[in-house]
Order: C-alpha cells, then sequence, then structure tokens
C-alpha cells in the first residue's frame, strides 16, 4: 500500500498514567488512606523485624502490665508483649482481606460477566440464585456456612468470601449490561471475536474501574466481619495474634486493663477506616465524571 | 475486477456457473417492536459481489442500509432478526455457520468498519494490541510477532511514527487516524470482503478522501471485495465499479456505477441524483429535491414504498404502484430497477437471479 498521506499531527499529552497518579496525590483520601494501607504492607512483611519480642512468648511475671518503655502498649493477662501480638496482627488482617476478597470478587465478577453478556435464560439462573443469596442477612449466611464448615481462621474467612458473592456479581453484571451496548463490542464481534474474547478482553477490561472502587470500600467490610467472628468464637483461634481474637480474649479486662482491649481496637479501628477512605478518593478519582 | 467482468459481461444464458464471492438472496430482516408490531428493515434483498469488485450500496437514512450491512455478518441483535433469505459466500451458507464458524469467518474472510471509528476502538487497550489481536488469535502468532505485525500494518495505512503510536491509546488518536487503525484491524487477515458502513461520515472532508483513497487501493492491492454503504452519491462515484441503491428496505435500482449516474431508470434514484450539486452548475439555480420523507416502516402499504413521493407515478398517473409491489425489471445488461414506470422506458424482462 503505497497511499502515505499524513492525518493532522498528534497533540501531545502527558501519558496516561501519569496524569492518573497526578491526580491520585492530589486526593486527600486517598493519600491518608493509601500511606495507612503501604504502613500496614510494611508492617505485615517486616513484622519479625519490627516487634520487639515474640508474639507467643508468655511471661506471667508481666502479665497485665499497663503501657511502659520496656512494653509500648503493654501486656495481655499471660504477659505477651501486645505491640509486637498487633504488629504480627496486620499479617492477619491483611490475609483476611485479600483472601476473602479474591473469593467474593472472582466468582462473583465471573459470575456477573456471563449474566451480563449471556442469554436471558443464563441471566435468569444466576440472577435468581443470587437473589437467593441476598435473601439471608449477610451475618447469618456467614455463620450458617461456618456452621456447615467449622470455625477457623480458613472457613471464616472463606464464608465471608462467599457471603461477598452477590455484591460482586451484581455490580458486574450492571457494568456489562452497558459496557456490551457499546460500538467497540459489535464492532470486536464483526471483526472475529469470540464471544470469550468479547468477554474477558473487550468487556472485563471496562468494567474494571467500579470493581477496583467496589473491592476497597468491601475488603475493610470483610475484615471487620471476620474479627467479628473471631469475637464470637468462630473465627481465628487463639494464641493467634489476629485482632479481633485479641479482643475477645481481653474483654475481661476491660475495666482493669483498658489497654489490653484498646490496641487491637484501635489497631482494627485504623486499619479499617484508612481502607474506607482509600475507596472514597479512589472512587472520586477513577469516575469519569470527575476527570479533568 | 476487469476479470470478473468479463465472465459475467456474456452471462445471459447461464449465469449459474459464475459464482459471485457473496451472493445474497432474499434477504429480509425484521424488527420486533413494542406491541407485536414489525418493522421489515430490510425486505427480500437480492444482491451479489463479485471478487474483487467496489460495490457502492446508496440510500438516505433510515433506509436500511446499515441493518442490511449488519445482517450479511449476522450482527443483528435481538429485537432484530434476519427471518428469511440466504447468504452463500463463496457457496458456503453463511446462515448455517455455527457460532465458531462465524467467529472464524468474520475476520478472516470478511472484516467490516463502521462510522464512528473513535468509539469501535477499545477504550482502555493500546491501539497496538487490538492491530495484533487478530494474528495473536487467529493466525495465532506469537505475541512478538503479532506486535511487529500490527506495526507493519500501521504503516501501511499511513499512521505516522507506527512504532511510537502502537502504544497509545484511542482517545489519542485524531477521527482520521482511528479510522485508518480500523483498517488496518479489518485487513490485518486480509480478508476476501470488506464492509464499510460510512466509514468517512464523522470525518472531515479533507480527511474523508484520504481514507477513502486508502480504502481503495488497500482493497485493490489485497484483492479485496468492498461493499461500501454510504450516503454520498460523491463517494459512489469516485470509487465503486457497481452501486445498488436501498429505498425503505429494499434495492431499488442497481447496475454499474457509469450508467447509474448517467442514465438512473428509478425515480428515485434520478431524484437522488437530481438533488446533488454539481461542479459548474449555474448559480442560483435552485436543486431539485424529493418531496416527503422515507416512510414509517412499520405502516407499509402493499405498493411500490416510494410510490407517495413519486414523480413518475404522478406524472403517468400509474395506479399498480399503489397496488402491488413492482417486480425488477432489466433495464440493461446488469442493470435493473424495481419499477412500474421504469418498464416504459426500457427493453421488459423480468431479471434473472444474476444482475
Amino acid at each position: 500500500m503505497s497511499v502515505i498521506l499524513l492525518d493532522e499531527p498528534l497533540v501531545p499529552t502527558p501519558p496516561r498514567w501519569r496524569r492518573f497518579v497526578a491526580r491520585l496525590l492530589r486526593n486527600p483520601s486517598v493519600v491518608v488512606g493509601g500511606t495507612i494501607l503501604i504502613l500496614l504492607i510494611l508492617l505485615a512483611l517486616f513484622a519479625p523485624w519490627v516487634a520487639p519480642y515474640d508474639p507467643f512468648k508468655v511471661n506471667p511475671v508481666q502479665r497485665l502490665k499497663p503501657p511502659s518503655w520496656l512494653h509500648l502498649m503493654g501486656t495481655d493477662e499471660v504477659g505477651r508483649d501486645l505491640f509486637s501480638r498487633l504488629i504480627f496482627g496486620s499479617r492477619y488482617f491483611l490475609l483476611i482481606c485479600i483472601v476473602t476478597a479474591s473469593i467474593s470478587a472472582s466468582i462473583g465478577t465471573l459470575l456477573g460477566l456471563i449474566a451480563g453478556a449471556g442469554s436471558v435464560v443464563t441471566e435468569s439462573i444466576i440472577m435468581r440464585l443470587i437473589d437467593v443469596m441476598l435473601a439471608f442477612p449477610y451475618i447469618l449466611m456467614v455463620l450458617v456456612i461456618v456452621a456447615i464448615l467449622g470455625p477457623s481462621l480458613w472457613t471464616g474467612m472463606i464464608s465471608i468470601g462467599i457471603a461477598g458473592i452477590p455484591g460482586y456479581a451484581r455490580l458486574v453484571r450492571s457494568a456489562v449490561l452497558t459496557v456490551k451496548r457499546e460500538d467497540y463490542v459489535v464492532s470486536a464481534r464483526a471483526l472475529g471475536a469470540s464471544e470469550a474474547d468479547i468477554l474477558f478482553r473487550t468487556i472485563l477490561p471496562n468494567v474494571l474501574s467500579p470493581l477496583i472502587v467496589y473491592l476497597a470500600f468491601s475488603m475493610p467490610l470483610a475484615a471487620l466481619v471476620t474479627s467479628s467472628l473471631s469475637f464470637i468464637g468462630l473465627g481465628t483461634q487463639p494464641p493467634a495474634p489476629e485482632w479481633g481474637a485479641m479482643l475477645v480474649n481481653s474483654r475481661t479486662y476491660l475495666f482493669s486493663a483498658w489497654w489490653a482491649v484498646t490496641g487491637p481496637g484501635m489497631a482494627l479501628f485504623i486499619s479499617i477506616f484508612g481502607l474506607n477512605i482509600l475507596g472514597n478518593g479512589l472512587r472520586d478519582v477513577l469516575d469519569p465524571r470527575s476527570a479533568a | 475486477m476487469m476479470a470478473m467482468q468479463q465472465i459475467e459481461t456474456p452471462q445471459t444464458g447461464s449465469p449459474k456457473n459464475v459464482q459471485p464471492l457473496l451472493r445474497i438472496t432474499g434477504l429480509t430482516t425484521e424488527f420486533r417492536l413494542e406491541g407485536g408490531r414489525r418493522l421489515q428493515a430490510v425486505q427480500d434483498v437480492d444482491l451479489d459481489i463479485g471478487a474483487g469488485e467496489i460495490l457502492g450500496l446508496v440510500g438516505e437514512s433510515g433506509s436500511g442500509k446499515s441493518v442490511f450491512a449488519q445482517s450479511i455478518l449476522r450482527l443483528v441483535q435481538p429485537p432484530g432478526q434476519v427471518v428469511a433469505g440466504a447468504i452463500a459466500f463463496e457457496g458456503r451458507s453463511v446462515m448455517d455457520m455455527s457460532a465458531r464458524e462465524l467467529s472464524r469467518w468474520r475476520g478472516r474472510d470478511v472484516g467490516m468498519i463502521f462510522q464512528q471509528p473513535q468509539s469501535c476502538l477499545n477504550p482502555v487497550r493500546r491501539i497496538g494490541w487490538q492491530v495484533a489481536e487478530p494474528l495473536l488469535l487467529q493466525e495465532k502468532l506469537s505475541r512478538k510477532a503479532a506486535w511487529a505485525g500490527a506495526v507493519d500494518l500501521l504503516r501501511a495505512v499511513g499512521i505516522p511514527a507506527p512504532e511510537e503510536k502502537v502504544l497509545a491509546y484511542p482517545h489519542q488518536l485524531s477521527g482520521g487516524q482511528a479510522q485508518r487503525v480500523m483498517i488496518a484491524i479489518a485487513l490485518a487477515l486480509k480478508p476476501k470482503l470488506l464492509i464499510a458502513d460510512e466509514p468517512t461520515t464523522a470525518l472531515d472532508v479533507t480527511i474523508q478522501a484520504q481514507i477513502l483513497e486508502l480504502l481503495r487501493e488497500s482493497c485493490r492491492m489485497l484483492g479485496t471485495s468492498l461493499l461500501l454503504v454510504t450516503h454520498d452519491l460523491g463517494v459512489v462515484a469516485r470509487l465503486a465499479d457497481r452501486v445498488a441503491v436501498m429505498y425503505a428496505g429494499r434495492i431499488v435500482e442497481e447496475g454499474p456505477v457509469e450508467t447509474m449516474l448517467t442514465a438512473p431508470a428509478h425515480p428515485y434514484t434520478q431524484g437522488l441524483i437530481g438533488a446533488a450539486p454539481q461542479l459548474g452548475q449555474a448559480r442560483g439555480v435552485r436543486l431539485k429535491d424529493i418531496p416527503g420523507t422515507i416512510p414509517d416502516l412499520s405502516r407499509l402499504g402493499a405498493g411500490c414504498a416510494f410510490a407517495p413521493r413519486c414523480d413518475a407515478r404522478a406524472g403517468q398517473n400509474l395506479e399498480s404502484c399503489t397496488l402491488s409491489q413492482p417486480l425488477p425489471v432489466s433495464i440493461r445488461p446488469r442493470h435493473r430497477a424495481l419499477c412500474f414506470a421504469a418498464k416504459a422506458s426500457s427493453a421488459v424482462s423480468p431479471c434473472e437471479i444474476s444482475p
């Protein structure tokens, strides 16, 4: 082909990701939430080096000591250093976030994609199934699944992961319903893309941004519910330094040793708060209507 | 193209041994409207496209030409449906293809480009991957080879600095560049037929000419047939070998571009050509218009859909126009029209299967 005629010149724009990062950094919620999340990740990664004591080391002489220079956040009822246990607890917190989110996001997204792009029959089957799941109160469904699988950290995470599926499925389905009418989907089909190609290569990348925002909102909720499960004895089992489990162990000393409850409570509060405002910020930044 | 014409020209005897690339017979596409009404956007269309031929399909907005183009590729989505007719591509029935055969056929043997090039590119993927995708998926090339292929294709369609442009996202392209990219994608697998649905309508005039030139040259080089859907007679005059005119879902006239533009037989085609401005026309002369608008396709009567707007019917006071559907009339070899009035102007013999 020999016709080489130059088009009008391209207007130079800075790379998309640079502008995106700049927009992220201008958003205070993203900065605060992101900092908390990064700190959490660093603590989880380097816990053995940061923590001054072994989180499982029992020291009966030092039991229920108030915060001091020796034990920054005091000790619990068997003399374990609370500060070290809180640091190791960040590993559980992140593990819970990641495992529950991957279960609900992967299965929920797949179901939503199929429901949104599939035939009327598959859509009704999937969505009625989702409706049945949504008819159960969230915590009740979690408890039922834990009751079936038996109480432990992993069954707790699995049950919360499953309970989170309907939200993702509905979100993705509605996004697919709008995207699948777009010209580029018709065009991809006209150019020989199979239905699977269209689903995963064309539609999925275009529904990612609402998905990311929902992820940031549902992760802290999942972590909170997992801690609640531990609190009622159906999640993490002692002596694991999971924040929820630590809360339940220390609640009997609420009036005599306030620090034993306050530490894990504050850790949960700050982490969940961080993820939540990160989600808020991401929603604002990723919302196409707010794009400058 | 020339070879094809020579084979087809003396086909007065037995046209059956000559197989066109694409043969459409009796194609009817229907939309179900709310309240059970039906709208036939494409009605009983017969059309052949020869190998290497450029066929212009002309019609005003709402004439059903886009639906017809999409029907060929079986792209019509519910509530629309192809309810009758056969589409044969090199003798294979497109209507009988399975989903897998269909997606192999699209892209590999036929390509399609659309009116809005920028919204036809996936906004979240780099154009390099979008061009490389047919090579990856259908040709099973390695990622590296497909990427190199994408750069070559972009260079071939006249994208400046293709090595850099492969990394661009669709919103960073101008309309003309986006349409070039679409052409590169559609022609990546050297299809035998390219369907272009108003490829230049959304572009500005200077770019239009470049894109048309690119389309013509690319198709000539690859031996690809082109079905060019447009409402612009000028585009057709520049590019097409043959023209088909669509009105209210039917092809009302079809023939070689020279005779169609100089001696149109159907009153609608005459009206269209009369309505087009010409260079050198005296100033102050009003362009002729066709009175009225295209009818509501869901409320068509028994007769010719153009009858209410037709000068010829009024002039010759033909009664049959409003009573029954006209049959195709052969005006001269390879030129036919769907009109009672056209019968009067030329030799009368119902057209055979082939134009």
